[in-house]
Protein backbone atom coordinates (compact mmCIF):
# COMPACT_ATOMS: atom_id res chain seq x y z
CA UNK A 1 0.00 0.00 0.00
CA UNK A 2 0.90 3.38 -0.90
CA UNK A 3 0.21 6.37 0.99
CA UNK A 4 1.62 8.91 -1.80
CA UNK A 5 -1.51 8.00 -4.11
CA UNK A 6 -4.08 10.58 -3.15
CA UNK A 7 -2.84 12.63 -0.40
CA UNK A 8 -4.35 16.17 1.23
CA UNK A 9 -2.43 19.09 1.67
CA UNK A 10 -3.20 21.60 4.46
CA UNK A 11 -1.75 25.40 4.08
CA UNK A 12 -0.22 27.65 6.68
CA UNK A 13 0.49 30.84 6.12
CA UNK A 14 2.86 31.68 8.68
CA UNK A 15 4.13 35.33 7.50
CA UNK A 16 4.02 35.22 4.02
CA UNK A 17 3.63 38.28 1.69
CA UNK A 18 0.61 36.11 -0.40
CA UNK A 19 2.32 36.37 -3.28
CA UNK A 20 3.28 32.31 -2.19
CA UNK A 21 -0.44 31.67 -1.18
CA UNK A 22 -1.88 32.65 -4.53
CA UNK A 23 0.88 30.04 -6.16
CA UNK A 24 -0.42 27.54 -3.98
CA UNK A 25 -3.73 28.04 -4.78
CA UNK A 26 -2.99 28.73 -8.36
CA UNK A 27 -1.38 25.30 -8.37
CA UNK A 28 -5.21 23.84 -7.91
CA UNK A 29 -6.94 26.00 -10.33
CA UNK A 30 -7.39 24.62 -14.18
CA UNK A 31 -3.73 25.46 -15.60
CA UNK A 32 -1.93 23.02 -13.42
CA UNK A 33 -5.19 21.60 -11.85
CA UNK A 34 -3.06 18.78 -9.35
CA UNK A 35 -6.62 18.18 -7.78
CA UNK A 36 -6.74 15.71 -10.85
CA UNK A 37 -4.33 13.56 -8.67
CA UNK A 38 -6.47 13.59 -6.63
CA UNK A 39 -4.51 15.97 -4.24
CA UNK A 40 -6.74 18.33 -2.41
CA UNK A 41 -5.93 20.96 0.09
CA UNK A 42 -8.14 20.89 3.24
CA UNK A 43 -8.37 22.99 6.02
CA UNK A 44 -8.41 20.33 8.94
CA UNK A 45 -5.00 19.39 10.23
CA UNK A 46 -6.23 15.78 11.22
CA UNK A 47 -6.95 15.33 7.29
CA UNK A 48 -3.99 16.34 5.92
CA UNK A 49 -0.76 14.19 5.11
CA UNK A 50 1.38 17.43 3.89
CA UNK A 51 2.17 20.98 5.35
CA UNK A 52 2.47 23.41 2.79
CA UNK A 53 4.12 26.78 4.64
CA UNK A 54 4.31 29.71 3.74
CA UNK A 55 6.91 32.92 5.05
CA UNK A 56 9.20 33.08 8.22
CA UNK A 57 7.65 32.65 11.49
CA UNK A 58 7.23 35.04 14.18
CA UNK A 59 6.68 34.95 17.98
CA UNK A 60 3.10 34.77 17.64
CA UNK A 61 2.39 32.20 14.62
CA UNK A 62 4.98 30.21 16.37
CA UNK A 63 3.01 28.26 18.17
CA UNK A 64 -0.14 28.09 15.56
CA UNK A 65 2.40 26.36 13.20
CA UNK A 66 3.70 24.08 15.95
CA UNK A 67 -0.18 23.21 16.90
CA UNK A 68 -1.16 22.18 13.49
CA UNK A 69 1.72 20.02 12.87
CA UNK A 70 1.33 17.88 16.13
CA UNK A 71 -2.47 17.52 14.86
CA UNK A 72 -1.40 16.07 11.43
CA UNK A 73 -1.40 12.48 12.07
CA UNK A 74 1.60 10.57 11.50
CA UNK A 75 3.79 9.66 9.11
CA UNK A 76 3.73 13.30 7.13
CA UNK A 77 5.77 15.71 5.53
CA UNK A 78 6.50 19.08 5.41
CA UNK A 79 7.04 21.08 2.68
CA UNK A 80 8.62 25.17 2.87
CA UNK A 81 7.21 26.84 0.09
CA UNK A 82 9.08 29.93 -1.13
CA UNK A 83 12.33 31.77 -0.03
CA UNK A 84 11.22 33.04 3.19
CA UNK A 85 9.71 29.97 4.85
CA UNK A 86 13.27 28.34 3.90
CA UNK A 87 15.35 31.20 5.43
CA UNK A 88 13.31 34.04 6.25
CA UNK A 89 14.42 35.59 3.01
CA UNK A 90 14.04 39.35 2.55
CA UNK A 91 12.52 39.47 6.13
CA UNK A 92 15.08 38.44 7.68
CA UNK A 93 16.47 41.23 9.50
CA UNK A 94 13.15 42.43 10.25
CA UNK A 95 12.39 42.80 13.99
CA UNK A 96 9.42 39.68 14.38
CA UNK A 97 10.77 37.55 12.59
CA UNK A 98 12.52 34.52 14.26
CA UNK A 99 13.73 32.93 10.47
CA UNK A 100 12.69 30.17 7.97
CA UNK A 101 10.17 27.20 9.23
CA UNK A 102 12.73 25.02 10.82
CA UNK A 103 12.51 27.22 13.90
CA UNK A 104 9.86 26.04 14.81
CA UNK A 105 9.23 22.14 12.75
CA UNK A 106 11.59 20.40 10.75
CA UNK A 107 11.55 20.41 6.94
CA UNK A 108 11.15 17.99 4.73
CA UNK A 109 11.34 19.80 1.34
CA UNK A 110 12.45 23.28 0.77
CA UNK A 111 10.98 24.49 -2.26
CA UNK A 112 12.47 28.37 -3.14
CA UNK A 113 11.24 31.60 -5.17
CA UNK A 114 10.12 34.57 -4.86
CA UNK A 115 7.09 34.12 -5.06
CA UNK A 116 7.90 30.29 -5.78
CA UNK A 117 6.25 29.54 -9.00
CA UNK A 118 3.28 26.49 -9.21
CA UNK A 119 5.62 24.31 -10.95
CA UNK A 120 8.50 23.84 -8.51
CA UNK A 121 5.29 23.98 -5.70
CA UNK A 122 4.52 20.73 -7.57
CA UNK A 123 7.80 19.72 -8.15
CA UNK A 124 8.27 20.16 -4.14
CA UNK A 125 5.29 18.25 -3.41
CA UNK A 126 5.83 15.69 -5.59
CA UNK A 127 9.88 15.05 -3.91
CA UNK A 128 7.64 15.28 -0.65
CA UNK A 129 5.85 12.42 -1.69
CA UNK A 130 8.74 9.94 -1.74
CA UNK A 131 9.82 11.11 1.20
CA UNK A 132 6.12 10.14 2.59
CA UNK A 133 6.51 6.53 0.97
CA UNK A 134 9.90 6.20 3.21
CA UNK A 135 8.33 7.35 5.95
CA UNK A 136 5.62 5.18 5.95
CA UNK A 137 7.66 2.14 5.44
CA UNK A 138 9.47 2.68 8.08
CA UNK A 139 6.68 3.70 10.17
CA UNK A 140 4.88 0.15 9.77
CA UNK A 141 8.42 -1.98 10.00
CA UNK A 142 9.97 -0.22 12.72
CA UNK A 143 8.23 0.40 16.28
CA UNK A 144 10.90 2.79 17.12
CA UNK A 145 9.98 5.23 14.44
CA UNK A 146 6.62 5.98 16.08
CA UNK A 147 7.94 7.66 18.09
CA UNK A 148 10.70 9.30 16.51
CA UNK A 149 8.28 11.04 14.25
CA UNK B 1 -33.03 34.90 23.77
CA UNK B 2 -30.78 31.91 23.67
CA UNK B 3 -27.27 31.72 25.88
CA UNK B 4 -24.30 33.90 24.41
CA UNK B 5 -21.46 31.90 23.46
CA UNK B 6 -18.27 32.98 22.04
CA UNK B 7 -16.51 31.07 19.23
CA UNK B 8 -13.20 31.54 18.54
CA UNK B 9 -12.56 31.76 14.48
CA UNK B 10 -9.01 31.43 12.85
CA UNK B 11 -6.19 32.04 12.66
CA UNK B 12 -5.79 28.92 10.56
CA UNK B 13 -9.76 28.64 8.83
CA UNK B 14 -11.18 27.75 5.81
CA UNK B 15 -12.43 31.41 4.39
CA UNK B 16 -9.12 32.39 3.27
CA UNK B 17 -5.33 31.52 3.13
CA UNK B 18 -4.10 33.91 5.14
CA UNK B 19 -4.46 33.77 9.26
CA UNK B 20 -7.36 36.15 10.81
CA UNK B 21 -8.96 35.27 14.41
CA UNK B 22 -12.09 36.32 15.34
CA UNK B 23 -13.92 35.80 18.60
CA UNK B 24 -17.22 35.68 17.58
CA UNK B 25 -20.04 36.59 20.39
CA UNK B 26 -23.13 34.08 19.53
CA UNK B 27 -26.83 34.11 20.48
CA UNK B 28 -28.01 31.02 18.87
CA UNK B 29 -27.29 31.40 15.44
CA UNK B 30 -27.10 35.06 15.18
CA UNK B 31 -23.79 37.03 15.85
CA UNK B 32 -23.71 40.06 18.39
CA UNK B 33 -20.67 41.22 18.36
CA UNK B 34 -16.86 40.59 16.97
CA UNK B 35 -13.83 40.87 18.20
CA UNK B 36 -10.87 40.94 15.85
CA UNK B 37 -7.32 40.14 16.57
CA UNK B 38 -4.74 40.70 14.24
CA UNK B 39 -0.63 40.62 14.29
CA UNK B 40 -0.28 36.56 13.23
CA UNK B 41 1.73 37.38 9.89
CA UNK B 42 3.45 41.07 11.18
CA UNK B 43 6.91 40.87 9.93
CA UNK B 44 7.98 44.50 10.90
CA UNK B 45 8.82 45.80 7.38
CA UNK B 46 8.67 48.91 8.11
CA UNK B 47 11.83 49.10 10.08
CA UNK B 48 13.52 47.59 8.05
CA UNK B 49 14.32 51.05 6.11
CA UNK B 50 17.22 51.43 8.45
CA UNK B 51 18.98 48.78 7.75
CA UNK B 52 18.23 49.23 3.87
CA UNK B 53 19.36 51.60 1.16
CA UNK B 54 16.18 53.60 0.01
CA UNK B 55 16.74 52.79 -3.45
CA UNK B 56 16.93 49.13 -2.33
CA UNK B 57 13.77 49.37 -0.11
CA UNK B 58 11.68 49.30 -3.26
CA UNK B 59 12.06 45.33 -3.07
CA UNK B 60 11.16 45.41 0.22
CA UNK B 61 7.99 47.37 -0.06
CA UNK B 62 6.41 45.58 -3.19
CA UNK B 63 6.66 42.70 -0.58
CA UNK B 64 3.97 44.22 1.70
CA UNK B 65 1.98 42.28 -0.25
CA UNK B 66 2.07 39.72 -2.71
CA UNK B 67 -1.35 40.68 -4.94
CA UNK B 68 -1.18 44.28 -5.12
CA UNK B 69 2.38 44.21 -5.14
CA UNK B 70 2.97 46.66 -7.77
CA UNK B 71 1.25 49.36 -6.53
CA UNK B 72 2.97 48.75 -3.30
CA UNK B 73 6.34 49.39 -5.16
CA UNK B 74 4.89 52.26 -6.89
CA UNK B 75 3.45 53.92 -3.84
CA UNK B 76 6.91 53.87 -1.79
CA UNK B 77 8.61 55.37 -5.00
CA UNK B 78 6.09 58.12 -6.10
CA UNK B 79 6.40 59.14 -2.35
CA UNK B 80 10.30 59.15 -2.32
CA UNK B 81 10.31 60.74 -6.12
CA UNK B 82 7.79 63.68 -5.40
CA UNK B 83 9.91 63.94 -1.45
CA UNK B 84 13.14 64.38 -3.62
CA UNK B 85 11.67 66.35 -6.62
CA UNK B 86 12.15 64.06 -8.99
CA UNK B 87 10.36 64.13 -12.26
CA UNK B 88 10.14 61.09 -13.62
CA UNK B 89 9.89 60.28 -17.63
CA UNK B 90 6.02 59.91 -18.99
CA UNK B 91 6.69 56.69 -20.58
CA UNK B 92 7.29 55.27 -16.90
CA UNK B 93 4.04 56.93 -15.70
CA UNK B 94 1.76 55.58 -18.16
CA UNK B 95 4.33 51.66 -17.58
CA UNK B 96 3.36 52.07 -13.93
CA UNK B 97 -0.42 52.77 -15.09
CA UNK B 98 -0.95 50.18 -17.29
CA UNK B 99 0.63 47.53 -14.87
CA UNK B 100 -0.92 49.08 -11.79
CA UNK B 101 -4.72 48.67 -13.80
CA UNK B 102 -3.19 44.79 -15.21
CA UNK B 103 -2.45 44.18 -11.31
CA UNK B 104 -6.44 45.85 -10.52
CA UNK B 105 -7.84 42.88 -12.86
CA UNK B 106 -6.34 40.20 -11.89
CA UNK B 107 -6.75 41.30 -7.90
CA UNK B 108 -10.22 41.68 -8.78
CA UNK B 109 -10.44 38.35 -10.34
CA UNK B 110 -9.09 36.55 -7.86
CA UNK B 111 -11.43 37.75 -5.39
CA UNK B 112 -14.41 36.66 -7.60
CA UNK B 113 -12.97 32.97 -7.53
CA UNK B 114 -12.58 33.19 -4.08
CA UNK B 115 -16.07 34.49 -3.21
CA UNK B 116 -17.62 31.88 -5.37
CA UNK B 117 -15.79 29.14 -3.57
CA UNK B 118 -17.13 30.87 -0.32
CA UNK B 119 -20.48 30.23 -1.74
CA UNK B 120 -19.89 26.33 -2.81
CA UNK B 121 -19.30 27.50 -6.59
CA UNK B 122 -16.47 25.55 -7.50
CA UNK B 123 -16.99 25.75 -11.24
CA UNK B 124 -17.14 29.22 -11.45
CA UNK B 125 -14.10 29.79 -8.85
CA UNK B 126 -12.05 27.82 -11.46
CA UNK B 127 -13.76 29.60 -14.17
CA UNK B 128 -12.38 32.85 -12.78
CA UNK B 129 -8.96 32.05 -11.95
CA UNK B 130 -8.38 30.54 -15.30
CA UNK B 131 -9.59 33.98 -16.53
CA UNK B 132 -6.64 35.53 -14.07
CA UNK B 133 -3.97 33.41 -15.40
CA UNK B 134 -3.94 35.22 -18.97
CA UNK B 135 -3.52 38.19 -17.02
CA UNK B 136 -0.76 36.76 -15.06
CA UNK B 137 0.61 35.80 -18.66
CA UNK B 138 0.84 38.83 -20.05
CA UNK B 139 2.41 40.67 -16.33
CA UNK B 140 5.31 37.85 -16.81
CA UNK B 141 5.52 38.60 -20.18
CA UNK B 142 6.38 42.16 -19.58
CA UNK B 143 7.46 42.24 -15.86
CA UNK B 144 9.15 38.60 -15.38
CA UNK B 145 7.08 38.17 -12.26
CA UNK B 146 3.62 36.48 -11.62
CA UNK B 147 3.20 37.84 -8.18
CA UNK B 148 6.31 39.78 -7.57
CA UNK B 149 7.27 41.95 -10.71
CA UNK B 150 10.28 43.93 -9.24
CA UNK B 151 9.94 46.28 -11.95
CA UNK B 152 9.92 49.72 -10.18
CA UNK B 153 12.68 51.75 -9.01
CA UNK B 154 12.57 55.30 -7.53
CA UNK B 155 13.21 57.20 -10.69
CA UNK B 156 11.20 55.40 -13.07
CA UNK B 157 11.05 51.54 -14.47
CA UNK B 158 13.96 49.25 -15.60
CA UNK B 159 11.93 47.60 -17.84
CA UNK B 160 10.06 48.78 -21.47
CA UNK B 161 7.38 47.71 -23.29
CA UNK B 162 7.91 47.55 -26.96
CA UNK B 163 4.94 49.26 -28.81
CA UNK B 164 3.87 46.02 -30.56
CA UNK B 165 3.91 44.60 -27.57
CA UNK B 166 1.48 46.82 -25.78
CA UNK B 167 -1.31 46.45 -28.99
CA UNK B 168 -0.89 42.72 -28.22
CA UNK B 169 -2.07 43.22 -24.55
CA UNK B 170 -4.78 45.81 -25.85
CA UNK B 171 -6.08 43.06 -28.18
CA UNK B 172 -5.74 40.56 -25.27
CA UNK B 173 -7.91 42.75 -22.80
CA UNK B 174 -10.80 43.08 -25.24
CA UNK B 175 -10.96 39.12 -24.85
CA UNK B 176 -10.41 38.83 -21.31
CA UNK B 177 -12.95 41.68 -21.40
CA UNK B 178 -15.75 38.91 -23.36
CA UNK B 179 -15.05 36.17 -21.30
CA UNK B 180 -15.51 38.17 -18.23
CA UNK B 181 -18.79 39.46 -19.30
CA UNK B 182 -19.90 35.98 -20.03
CA UNK B 183 -19.25 35.04 -16.34
CA UNK B 184 -20.76 38.45 -15.24
CA UNK B 185 -23.95 37.83 -15.54
CA UNK B 186 -23.73 34.23 -13.35
CA UNK B 187 -22.40 36.52 -10.82
CA UNK B 188 -25.21 39.13 -10.62
CA UNK B 189 -28.16 37.28 -12.35
CA UNK B 190 -28.28 33.74 -11.00
CA UNK B 191 -31.00 33.13 -8.57
CA UNK B 192 -28.93 30.69 -6.10
CA UNK B 193 -26.09 33.34 -6.31
CA UNK B 194 -28.35 36.48 -5.44
CA UNK B 195 -29.83 34.56 -2.47
CA UNK B 196 -26.23 34.24 -0.94
CA UNK B 197 -25.65 38.09 -1.58
CA UNK B 198 -28.43 40.21 -1.89
CA UNK B 199 -29.09 42.09 1.21
CA UNK B 200 -26.32 40.31 3.55
CA UNK B 201 -23.84 42.96 5.13
CA UNK B 202 -25.65 46.31 5.14
CA UNK B 203 -23.24 48.73 5.35
CA UNK B 204 -25.46 51.92 4.96
CA UNK B 205 -24.30 55.22 3.54
CA UNK B 206 -23.37 57.28 6.72
CA UNK B 207 -21.75 54.09 8.52
CA UNK B 208 -19.42 53.72 5.56
CA UNK B 209 -18.05 57.81 6.10
CA UNK B 210 -17.92 57.31 9.60
CA UNK B 211 -16.35 53.68 9.96
CA UNK B 212 -13.79 55.17 7.30
CA UNK B 213 -14.32 52.40 4.82
CA UNK B 214 -11.87 52.68 1.61
CA UNK B 215 -12.62 51.63 -1.83
CA UNK B 216 -14.96 49.26 -3.37
CA UNK B 217 -16.65 49.20 -0.04
CA UNK B 218 -17.09 53.26 0.52
CA UNK B 219 -18.35 53.33 -3.47
CA UNK B 220 -20.91 50.11 -2.86
CA UNK B 221 -22.13 52.18 0.12
CA UNK B 222 -22.68 55.22 -2.50
CA UNK B 223 -19.85 57.33 -2.02
CA UNK B 224 -17.91 58.17 -4.95
CA UNK B 225 -14.28 58.39 -3.66
CA UNK B 226 -11.90 57.26 -5.85
CA UNK B 227 -7.69 58.10 -5.34
CA UNK B 228 -7.11 58.00 -9.08
CA UNK B 229 -9.01 61.26 -9.79
CA UNK B 230 -6.30 62.90 -8.13
CA UNK B 231 -4.71 62.41 -10.67
CA UNK B 232 -1.22 60.61 -10.06
CA UNK B 233 1.12 58.63 -12.34
CA UNK B 234 -0.70 58.89 -15.55
CA UNK B 235 -4.59 58.97 -14.43
CA UNK B 236 -4.83 62.92 -15.09
CA UNK B 237 -4.65 62.19 -18.87
CA UNK B 238 -7.25 59.17 -18.59
CA UNK B 239 -10.81 59.17 -18.67
CA UNK B 240 -11.54 57.66 -15.31
CA UNK B 241 -15.32 56.43 -14.39
CA UNK B 242 -16.15 55.56 -11.07
CA UNK B 243 -18.28 52.87 -10.12
CA UNK B 244 -20.53 52.86 -7.17
CA UNK B 245 -23.87 51.41 -6.03
CA UNK B 246 -26.10 52.38 -3.83
CA UNK B 247 -27.42 48.66 -2.42
CA UNK B 248 -24.94 48.76 0.26
CA UNK B 249 -24.93 45.02 0.36
CA UNK B 250 -22.80 42.17 -0.58
CA UNK B 251 -24.38 42.18 -3.81
CA UNK B 252 -23.30 45.91 -4.63
CA UNK B 253 -19.90 45.10 -3.74
CA UNK B 254 -19.63 42.49 -6.09
CA UNK B 255 -21.23 44.46 -8.52
CA UNK B 256 -18.78 47.61 -8.02
CA UNK B 257 -15.59 45.18 -8.59
CA UNK B 258 -17.22 43.48 -11.70
CA UNK B 259 -17.44 46.94 -13.45
CA UNK B 260 -13.92 48.05 -11.93
CA UNK B 261 -12.43 45.37 -14.25
CA UNK B 262 -14.31 47.16 -17.26
CA UNK B 263 -13.42 49.84 -16.11
CA UNK B 264 -9.52 48.62 -15.57
CA UNK B 265 -9.43 47.50 -19.06
CA UNK B 266 -10.96 50.29 -20.52
CA UNK B 267 -8.23 52.01 -18.44
CA UNK B 268 -5.55 50.16 -20.21
CA UNK B 269 -6.78 50.89 -23.37
CA UNK B 270 -6.56 54.18 -22.69
CA UNK B 271 -3.64 53.93 -21.62
CA UNK B 272 -1.66 52.23 -24.53
CA UNK B 273 -3.40 54.40 -26.89
CA UNK B 274 -1.78 57.71 -25.63
CA UNK B 275 1.60 56.33 -24.50
CA UNK B 276 4.23 58.26 -25.28
CA UNK B 277 8.04 57.29 -26.60
CA UNK B 278 10.77 58.29 -24.82
CA UNK B 279 12.83 57.30 -21.70
CA UNK B 280 11.72 55.04 -18.90
CA UNK B 281 14.43 56.04 -15.83
CA UNK B 282 15.76 59.23 -14.98
CA UNK B 283 19.81 58.79 -12.57
CA UNK B 284 18.97 59.90 -9.03
CA UNK B 285 21.68 61.75 -7.42
CA UNK B 286 21.60 62.54 -3.65
CA UNK B 287 19.54 61.46 -1.10
CA UNK B 288 15.98 62.20 0.60
CA UNK B 289 16.34 64.88 2.86
CA UNK B 290 12.31 65.85 2.93
CA UNK B 291 8.86 63.80 3.95
CA UNK B 292 6.10 62.54 1.37
CA UNK B 293 2.34 61.64 1.71
CA UNK B 294 0.70 59.88 -1.34
CA UNK B 295 -2.82 58.34 -1.38
CA UNK B 296 -2.78 55.28 -4.18
CA UNK B 297 -5.75 53.93 -5.35
CA UNK B 298 -5.73 49.91 -4.82
CA UNK B 299 -7.57 47.00 -5.76
CA UNK B 300 -9.12 47.66 -2.18
CA UNK B 301 -9.25 51.10 -1.50
CA UNK B 302 -7.43 53.95 -0.57
CA UNK B 303 -3.73 52.94 0.56
CA UNK B 304 -1.12 55.81 2.35
CA UNK B 305 2.35 55.73 2.00
CA UNK B 306 4.66 57.95 3.97
CA UNK B 307 8.58 58.45 3.75
CA UNK B 308 10.57 60.84 5.62
CA UNK B 309 14.45 61.28 4.63
CA UNK B 310 17.08 62.52 6.26
CA UNK B 311 19.54 63.43 4.32
CA UNK B 312 21.43 60.05 4.50
CA UNK B 313 20.47 56.89 2.39
CA UNK B 314 18.36 55.89 5.09
CA UNK B 315 15.36 56.68 5.36
CA UNK B 316 13.79 57.43 8.66
CA UNK B 317 10.75 56.31 8.53
CA UNK B 318 8.41 54.65 6.06
CA UNK B 319 4.90 53.99 6.72
CA UNK B 320 1.76 52.26 4.77
CA UNK B 321 -1.51 52.88 6.26
CA UNK B 322 -3.72 49.53 4.29
CA UNK B 323 -6.97 49.81 2.73
CA UNK B 324 -7.69 46.34 4.48
CA UNK B 325 -6.94 47.94 7.91
CA UNK B 326 -9.35 50.80 7.35
CA UNK B 327 -11.88 48.52 5.99
CA UNK B 328 -11.83 46.14 9.60
CA UNK B 329 -13.96 48.47 11.73
CA UNK B 330 -16.72 48.79 8.84
CA UNK B 331 -16.44 44.61 8.96
CA UNK B 332 -17.00 44.48 12.57
CA UNK B 333 -20.14 46.65 12.17
CA UNK B 334 -21.75 45.28 9.36
CA UNK B 335 -21.11 41.38 10.73
CA UNK B 336 -22.89 42.07 13.98
CA UNK B 337 -26.26 40.95 13.59
CA UNK B 338 -25.70 38.87 10.92
CA UNK B 339 -26.10 34.74 10.56
CA UNK B 340 -22.96 32.48 11.28
CA UNK B 341 -23.49 30.83 7.69
CA UNK B 342 -22.47 34.64 6.48
CA UNK B 343 -19.67 35.10 8.09
CA UNK B 344 -17.43 33.70 5.18
CA UNK B 345 -19.33 36.04 2.88
CA UNK B 346 -19.19 39.31 4.70
CA UNK B 347 -15.42 38.78 5.66
CA UNK B 348 -14.58 38.34 1.33
CA UNK B 349 -16.58 40.93 0.73
CA UNK B 350 -14.36 43.77 1.92
CA UNK B 351 -11.37 41.59 0.70
CA UNK B 352 -9.14 41.38 2.81
CA UNK B 353 -5.64 41.45 2.34
CA UNK B 354 -4.12 40.40 5.81
CA UNK B 355 -0.28 40.81 4.81
CA UNK B 356 -1.02 43.79 3.49
CA UNK B 357 -2.76 45.08 7.02
CA UNK B 358 -0.35 43.85 9.47
CA UNK B 359 2.66 44.14 7.34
Amino acid sequence: MKLSRSPWLIHYDCSSCNGCDIEVLAATMPRYDVERFGIINTGDPMHADILLTTGGCNHQNAPVLKQIYEQMPNPKVVVAVGTCACTGGVFKDCYNILGGTDTVIPVDVYVTGCAARPESIIDGVVQALAILDQKYEAYTTDPKAKEGN
Amino acid sequence: MGKRSIVPFGPQHPVLPEPIHLDLVLEDEKVVDVLPEIGFIHRGLEGLVSKRDFKDYVYVAERVCGICSFMHGMGYCESVEHGMGIEIPRRADYLRTIWAEMSRVHSHLLWLGLLADGFGFEALFNECWRIREDVLDMLEATTGGRCIFSVNNVGGVVRDVDNATLLGISRKMDEIGARLKEISSTFLKDYTVKSRLVGVGILSHEAALELGAVGPMMRASGWDIDMRTTGYSAYGDLDLNINTSNDCDCYARTEVRINEIFTAIDLIKQAIDKIPNGNIIVPVKGNPKSEFLIRLEQPRGEAVYYTKGNGTKYLDRFRVRTPTFANIPAMAEIMRGCEVADIPMIILTIDPCISCTER
